[in-house]
């Protein structure tokens, strides 16, 4: 009989760490020397996706660049709640742009570095989806067109949260923000053409798109670097729960943002020049309903009246997700 | 200092904000009772022996549970595990194979010749044990372990109790057990052999004993009246086990009729099988969901070719035949004749009806309590006699090997407390790590490894044992299956995922702490805390 080893970990590399592994196996998160480059005493809401997720892939990137890391950050909470002057939460050289600029200040900064000669030092530009794919996006366009060598991460959480929960283009079907109340015949937002920031990046054929979510640690940390391993423009788009705007329970974050996931709404998968090259794939497949069931923002899906109908649309965009990036494993 | 243009102010760190104060609800770290824990008759921390199993170090898994048990390689074998029907893992897929980690460790530590430390003080308290079985020994070890001289009187020639003399060599093959009761020994325990007590407060004052602990077991073989021809061939199951441990082997037959429904019925009737016998069919009056017998039990002697006769009872034996009638049960549950009569081939009838306890020793004892033929104790395992503790078969108990080391145990930390005129009081049990507290999303999937039996043939004819144990590679394999239910195992998912870096890790070993100046109480940390091991309590305000 065939010799076998067998490699079985307990919790794999599911869990942050785990003392079964080697400790070069462990995520960055694990090590007790991790930057913390968004240190404690940020004015976040508890259990904030944003600042987990930010600390997440900076962190990472300062692992991955030897901590040779500059970073421009557009209005918006990651700002707000890490900086009010002349306090701050960053412990890396980090720069507040304006709410639609980053993009640009750090295509600026990429230039100056190259000019100096010091293109050891990598530059991240860093926003929310209102900042990127609203009023970003024209900035983020000319930096992918130009190639300028700067990784872009957008933290998604599907509105504009630091100024009171309004829409933005990255805001799902029926949900409710402030702009889109739940009233009406078609309560909450409306069913738009919406708007693909990934797809719109990689239509540009940039040299690396990824997405990821906080529920994901070793994914997340895996695609910032692996697109520090590449020269010019970069998009990484980080799936964020927001506990206030979406309407769920503080500690309900990272299971929220694992919902969106394994239920085929927000699909995470990786692109090179325009192509995908890998997809992280559903583990335990679960109808919409529950990922949208804990979330406030989506309650007028439920009651008074249920609207099966809403919910069969939203379940239909998770489906087509799967089809188009084979999000299934294949049963045979 | 000189300021850049338009900077009025000295750039600050956050640290300065303390969100702590923000903090309704404040997590903290328990260390919950794992439901295997808790379902141990002997008290093993399980969990934590599999833990230390996990990363290989199986020495110190082996020490770990020692401390409660001395027997892993023997119990790796006979016990019937509840740790494994209550184990978390079996509403993911199925339980983990606690018992043949167990008795991987036991092998290994026979194999590699562990032994056990000898105690650091001795009292210069005497304790005489009566009887070497299970009890008596788990008794005698604990007793020896704390500094105490323990002197077992055993009735027969060779120590084990019922492990010696009820349980097949095929499933707890001697060489096993003569190892582990080696090792208990060796700690300076006196061990008399054929030295039946018959009057016990004689015995105790001869030696000079401060304190007794008895575990004399239940060998006497309880009876039924069957009408029987004057030629029928009728043993009773102990005795016929009892007999399997001497020269001669006992003539059965061809076909052989077991009476009973408890695991000893289907040990003879397994045993009858490997003595020759065509047919061996065990006769019992109710269903199988009524049956005391283990599941295991009776799936290994189905596989062997043993045959059940459920719903009968025997109403007379013949020479070569015996008389079944069948029974049909009442709403109750209860079995009622219903006249309808069979006759089965039988050149052999044995009763497997339970045994009783041979109390005789204790005639001249004050104090005692006897009820339904077996000794009283209180929650210390003492007798209603002062420093009389007694355990295992002879007390109201679920009679098991486990149960008989779990009462030897916990008789003997009652013992060493009376022993200095203290009571032993034992440490407050933590809550249940229930399913629900457990976030199982973060165990990698994985089947349980199924330990290899022996072929069915060799089981029918000879005496080799029938369940195999498992490599190197499975066992560790089987043990970081283990859930670590309500107890960190260090995966630092809570160092990870706190958004305000609240959460201090403190290195290998040594676990985690919160900094409660920053922390705000979101719960991600106890939410996403795979083994349930952080809770949220209401922060006073
Ligand atoms: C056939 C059979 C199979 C079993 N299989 C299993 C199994 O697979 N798993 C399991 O958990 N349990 C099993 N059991 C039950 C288990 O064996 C008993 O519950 C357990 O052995 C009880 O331990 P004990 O120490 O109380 O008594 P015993 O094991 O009965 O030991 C008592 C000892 O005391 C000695 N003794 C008695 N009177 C005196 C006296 N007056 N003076 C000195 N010494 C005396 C006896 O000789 C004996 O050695 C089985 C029982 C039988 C009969
Ligand atoms: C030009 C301009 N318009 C409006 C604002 C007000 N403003 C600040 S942050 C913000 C919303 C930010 O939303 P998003 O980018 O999604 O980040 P989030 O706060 O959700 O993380 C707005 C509208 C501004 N600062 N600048
Ligand atoms: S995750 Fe952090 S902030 Fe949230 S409760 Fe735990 S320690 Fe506190
Ligand atoms: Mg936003």
């Amino acid at each position: 009989m065939a010799f076998q080893p067998i490699k079985f970990y307990q919790t794999g590399t599911f869990t942050v760490g785990n003392r079964l592994l080697p400790p070069e196996a462990r995520a960055v998160q694990a090590n007790m020397r991790r930057t913390n480059s968004l240190n404690s005493g940020h004015r976040a809401c508890q259990g904030c996706g944003e600042a987990l997720g930010a600390r997440y892939a900076i962190d990472a990137a300062m692992s991955a660049t030897n901590n040779r890391l500059i970073a421009a950050n557009a209005t918006g909470c990651l700002e707000v709640f890490s900086t009010p002057y002349p306090e701050t939460s960053w412990q890396i050289p980090w720069i507040h742009s304006l709410f639609g600029n980053a993009a640009a200040v750090a295509t600026g900064i990429a230039a100056a570095l190259r000019v100096k000669g010091a293109s050891g030092v990598r530059v991240i530009a860093q926003g929310g989806d209102g900042g990127t794919t609203d009023i970003g996006f024209g900035c983020l366009s000319g930096m992918f067109e130009r190639n300028d060598d700067v990784l872009y991460i957008c933290y998604d959480n599907e509105a504009y949260m630091n100024t009171g929960v309004q829409r933005s283009s990255a805001t799902p079907p029926a949900a409710r923000t402030a702009t889109t109340p739940a009233v009406g015949e078609q309560p909450g937002n409306p069913f738009g053409q919406g708007k693909d920031v990934p797809a719109i990046a990689m239509a540009h054929g940039i040299a690396y798109v990824a997405t990821a979510t906080v529920a994901e640690l070793r994914d997340l940390e895996y695609k910032v670097r692996r697109a520090m391993e590449f020269r010019g423009a970069r998009y990484l788009h980080v799936f964020v729960p927001c506990p206030l705007g979406w309407g769920h329970a503080s500690d309900a974050t990272i299971r929220i943002a694992r919902l969106a996931k394994e239920s085929g709404l927000f699909p995470v998968f990786e692109a090179e020049r325009g192509e995908v090259v890998g997809v992280s794939k559903i583990r335990k497949q679960v109808p919409v309903e529950e990922y949208l069931k804990p979330q406030r923002r989506f309650a007028h899906l439920f009651a008074p009246t249920p609207r099966p109908e809403v919910v069969a649309r939203i379940q239909a965009i998770a489906e087509r997700n799967i089809r188009k990036y084979g999000l299934l494993e294949r049963t045979t | 200092m000189r300021k850049p243009f338009a900077i009025t102010l000295d750039p600050g760190s956050s640290l300065a904000n303390h969100t702590g104060s923000w903090r309704t609800l404040r997590p903290e770290y328990v260390d919950r009772l794992p439901p295997c824990n808790a379902a141990c008759p002997a008290g093993e921390n399980i969990q934590g022996w599999l833990a230390h199993a996990e990363s290989g170090d199986y020495e110190a898994a082996w020490r770990l549970l020692v401390q409660d048990n001395p027997m892993p390689a023997v119990m790796g074998r006979v016990c019937y595990h509840p740790c494994e029907g209550a184990c978390n893992r079996g509403a993911l897929d199925d339980a983990v194979g606690i018992n043949s980690v167990e008795r991987f460790l036991g092998d290994e530590a026979i194999r590699r010749g562990w032994g056990f430390p000898q105690p650091a003080e001795r009292s210069g308290k005497r304790v005489l044990v009566v009887g070497a079985g299970p009890s008596g020994l788990s008794a005698a070890y604990h007793l020896a372990r704390a500094g105490h001289q323990a002197v077992i009187h055993e009735a027969g020639p060779v120590a084990g109790g019922m492990m010696r003399f009820g349980i097949p060599k095929y499933r707890l093959p001697r060489a096993v057990l003569e190892a582990e009761i080696a090792r208990i020994l060796a700690l300076g325990i006196e061990l008399r052999l054929n030295a039946k007590v018959t009057d016990l407060l004689a015995t105790m004052k001869e030696g000079a004993f401060d304190a007794a602990f008895l575990a004399v077991g239940a060998h006497i073989a309880k009876r039924a009246y069957i009408p029987a021809g004057s030629s029928a061939k009728m043993l009773d199951a102990v005795s016929l086990l009892r007999s399997m441990e001497g020269e001669a082997k006992p003539m059965l037959g061809q076909r052989v009729v077991v009476y009973g429904g408890g695991n000893t019925a289907f040990d003879v009737a397994r045993t009858a099988r490997r003595l020759g016998a065509e047919e061996s069919v065990v006769v019992y009056r109710r269903t199988r969901e009524k049956m005391p017998a283990h599941d295991l039990e009776l799936e290994e002697a189905l596989q062997e070719g043993v045959m059940v006769k459920w719903l009968s009872t025997i109403t007379h034996a013949g020479e070569s035949s015996i008389t079944v009638e069948k029974m049909a049960l009442d709403a109750k549950g209860f079995p009622h004749p219903t006249g309808e009569y069979e006759t089965l081939e039988a050149d052999a009838l044995v009763l497997a009806l339970g045994q009783d306890v041979d109390l005789s020793l204790l005639e001249a004892v004050p104090g005692l309590e006897i009820d339904d033929g077996v000794v009283k104790v209180g929650p210390d395992m003492m007798t209603g006699h002062p420093g009389i503790f007694a355990g295992g078969d002879m007390v109201p108990s679920e009679r098991t090997v486990t149960v008989a080391i779990g009462h030897g145990k916990k008789a003997a930390r009652h013992v060493d407390a009376w022993l200095r005129g203290a009571r032993y009081v034992p440490p407050a049990k933590p809550e249940t790590a229930a399913f629900e507290r457990l976030n199982t999303w973060y165990y990698s999937d994985a089947p349980k490894t199924v330990r290899p039996l022996l072929d069915v043939i060799r089981r029918q004819s000879t005496f080799d044992e029938v369940v195999g144990g498992l490599d190197e590679g499975s066992a560790r394999y089987e043990a970081r299956r283990c859930l670590s239910c309500g107890n960190c195992f260090e995966c630092d998912n809570c160092y990870g995922v706190c958004p305000d870096n609240a959460v201090v890790k403190l290195g290998p070993g040594k676990r985690y702490r919160f900094n409660y100046d920053y922390c705000k109480g979101c719960g991600l940390c106890a939410a996403e805390c795979p083994c349930g091991a952080i809770r949220m309590v209401p922060e006073e305000i």
